[in-house]
């Protein structure tokens, strides 16, 4: 089974999927003038963006909240399945209210982090963070450095939204390679003679 | 140019919608139906744990969309608009066959006492709790007509508190899945008496289509392969095969037209490309859900009805009830899961009514699968939400859980209630439902009592780890919403008479859960198509008759 999005980081070469894509819109360029012509030489010479929503930043301290919400052991977790692609996803579609909640929250658990423990949460050890993440969750933070949302809703989004994008479907963005599904011995879909993987 | 007259127009075709429908075309009456969704099936979101009708952080699978906001009281005083897939909006569905598509399709009678809940218990203080207008004898042949011509499966042999019948299920009753037969031995061990959940599901292959194959995804979904009954594939193609019943979907009613001697004239709606567009008819009937019923009534403002159709004394919109599902969960140490959908098959019947010091009651089921997803929110209080210990959680108990909950049986309360908003209007223009108040305080206190005996029966069944769940005070309708419009001889505090036809707007019925005095122990659906099958018949009889012409 194919990964349904490329892993954040295959996204800066082209996948073969984009190739093929762009080469179909280089043809019908062809066909209907130069101006199309032109715009897909732009199209292949532009870096992607990594994200719809995040910047590089946010992912990475996202990326790593994630995984402490749903780290990996020996089964897949936060990160291996894709929870950000999840997450920047749903942002520019049916989240959209939570955008400002993401930005805000985000850089005010960094500052926090920053200033509690003077360096920033990805240089953190494993106990740290864990510590880290426990705090928001119960309300302990800086009151200056967080206003809407709040720790505690800021914990919350997060975990949920964590929790959808590894136990949802894969077409969503998150769960890649029906890794939760996996993980509790789920068929999926569940029609009989059509299991869609291995069984666990 | 006007719309073709029309001896009929029934506003929703959902659970009463669709059944009148078919009821008045098979009588010879022409019928415009309106749906404000449309067809759906079940290869657009398929088993999608996060777009469904039960979990909708995604959305709503069967509507409705964002072009239909309601506004809801937050905390007192203070409003705010959400969305269908909110919580606070109380939805069901906006599809052909509303929430029939994806029900979990629990095919419950209400009992005796649920129609005589006043004389009975008495009203307790801030409770409009009332008698029904009509006891279960009028309507029991109308749940049978409901188990026949949608099709039931199930076997009440075993249940000495299922009110009298007199004709069987007409499919057998669906076998225990394994969290049943645990549930079942440890049930009789307890000297309870179990029994096989009635189900709109076809046990059998029956009216062309198939039999259930056990899908793990059922209650919020649609069916893959047909086997659910909802009124989509059983009234509403009948209505349609009679030629005399005309569907219109897309179309959001927005007034009834009454006019000046109190004869409704027929519903003004917006059409499938928005244009507004006026359907005359001899009569009308309104099926739109007990929230969307009483914003149709108190938005169709007349002269002599200037605080909307049948709302003279204000009693349209009040008395908002659902169930104050209480329940219980527990940990296993052997397997429970064996991945036989949808899940839910055993019940007892034994505290719907006469628990000391409660009014009432609840059946209690074993739980709908419990999917990925909504497991990951299942955890004894205090225990750690995530990190290691949630991963361990999901691997140990997935598969090792029990989980039993009751419909409770609510106490009506005036103040609960929809109303029509003074400045927010949906897509079309129309003033959106807003939804104000509380609870009764009894409600939960018969929670916890239900809540004790789901955990009781589960520790008896081995659970190693138990924990309770009562829902807080907020009113907010949702699936089960019912009590609107109730019916009741005294006009002056109810909206309907016995036969669902509106106080003084002697051609305007009502057919839907609105109807509910009271909301039963139960889950609602089948006194739901029951009702439109009673208020069906009657219009006919009178239609017959001469009357409405």
């Amino acid at each position: 089974m194919k990964p349904i999005d490329p892993a954040p980081g295959e996204q800066t070469a082209l996948s073969r999927r984009a190739v093929l894509k762009i080469g179909m819109v280089g043809i019908i360029g062809a066909a209907v003038g130069t101006g199309s012509t032109a715009a897909f030489a732009r199209l292949v010479r532009s870096p992607r963006p990594k994200y719809r929503f995040f910047s590089d930043e946010e992912a990475a301290l996202l990326i790593d909240i994630c995984e402490q919400i749903i780290p990996r052991d020996d089964v897949a977790g936060a990160t291996d399945t894709g929870a950000i692609n999840y997450i920047d996803r749903q942002l520019c579609g049916v989240f959209a209210r939570h955008q400002q909640a993401y930005r805000r929250g985000l850089e005010s658990f960094g500052r926090t982090c920053l200033k509690q423990y003077k360096a920033p949460f990805q240089d953190l050890s494993a106990p740290v963070k864990i510590e880290a993440l426990r705090a928001i969750e119960s309300g302990v933070a800086p009151t200056e450095l967080w206003g809407d949302p709040s720790p505690r809703a800021f914990f919350n989004l997060v975990l949920a939204h964590t929790m959808q994008s590894f136990y949802g479907s894969p077409r969503h963005g998150g769960n890649r390679d029906y890794a939760s599904y996996r993980m509790l011995g789920l068929d999926y879909p569940q029609l009989v003679g059509q299991n869609r993987y291995a069984k666990a | 140019m006007g719309l073709k007259h029309v001896n009929a127009v029934v506003v929703g075709a959902g659970a009463g919608g669709g059944v009148v429908a078919k009821e008045l075309s098979e009588a010879g009456l022409s019928v415009v139906l309106l749906e404000r969704g449309d067809w759906v099936s079940f290869e657009t979101h398929g088993q999608d744990e996060l777009i469904n009708q039960r979990t909708t952080v995604l959305g709503n699978a069967y509507g409705p969309d964002d072009r239909n906001p309601r506004v809801c009281e937050s905390s007192p005083g203070n409003w705010k608009i959400v969305m269908p897939n909110e919580g606070e909006y109380g939805n069901n569905a906006a599809c052909v066959g509303s929430g029939t598509v994806s029900y979990g399709a629990m095919a419950w009678r209400y009992m005796e006492k649920d129609f005589r809940m006043r004389s009975t218990y008495g009203a307790p203080e801030g409770s409009t709790l009332e008698d029904w207008p009509i006891s279960y004898g009028d309507l029991e042949p109308f749940y049978e007509k409901a188990e026949w011509e949608v099709g039931v499966s199930g076997d009440m042999s075993t249940n000495p508190f299922t009110p009298p019948r007199r004709r069987p299920y007409p499919m057998p009753a669906f076998a225990y899945n394994r969290e049943g037969l645990i549930l079942d031995a440890a049930a009789k061990r307890l000297g309870l008496h179990p029994f096989p959940i009635p189900m709109l599901r076809n046990s059998v292959p029956r009216g062309g289509r198939n039999a259930c194959v056990h899908n793990r995804y059922c209650c919020g979904f649609a069916c893959p392969n047909n086997a659910k009954n909802g009124t989509q594939n059983t009234v509403v193609p009948r209505a349609l095969a009679t030629g005399n019943c005309e569907l219109r979907t897309r179309s959001i009613a927005s007034e009834v037209a009454v006019d000046e001697r109190g004869f409704a004239r027929g519903v003004r709606y917006f059409g499938a490309d928005d244009r507004a567009q006026y359907q005359t008819a001899d009569l009308v009937v309104v099926s739109g859900g007990a929230i969307e019923t009483a914003r149709l009534l108190l938005n169709s403002r007349s002269r002599l009805f200037p605080n909307g159709a049948g709302n003279r004394h204000d009693w349209v919109g009040r008395n908002l009830q659902n169930h104050a599902y209480s329940g219980a969960y527990g940990l296993f140490e052997e397997e429970t899961f064996d991945d036989v959908g949808p899940g839910a098959t055993i019940a007892i019947s034994d505290f719907n009514h006469g628990n000391a010091g409660i009014r009432g009651g609840a059946a209690l089921c074993n739980e709908f699968i419990r999917p990925p997803y909504g497991f990951s929110g299942m955890r004894p209080p205090g225990a750690p939400r995530w990190g290691r210990a949630h991963k361990d959680f999901q691997r140990r108990f997935f598969r090792r859980c029990g989980v039993v909950q009751g419909p409770v049986q609510e106490m009506p309360v005036f103040d609960a209630r929809v109303e029509v908003d003074p400045s927010v209007r949906d897509h079309w223009g129309i003033p959106v439902a807003r939804l104000s108040g509380n609870r009764h305080p009894h409600d939960m206190e018969i929670g916890r009592f239900i809540a004790s005996k789901a955990e009781l029966w589960l520790k008896e069944a081995g659970a190693v780890r138990t924990w309770t769940s009562v829902p807080g005070p907020t009113q907010r309708g949702g699936q089960h919403q019912a009590g609107t419009c109730r019916m009741g001889s005294d006009p002056k505090i109810s909206v309907t008479n016995k036969l669902g036809q509106v106080h003084d707007i002697d051609n305007l019925f009502i057919a839907d859960s609105s109807l509910h005095v009271t909301n039963g122990g139960f889950n609602p659906v089948l006194t739901i198509m029951a009702l439109g099958f009673w208020v069906g018949h009657h219009i006919a009889e009178g239609w017959k008759a001469g009357k409405f012409t």
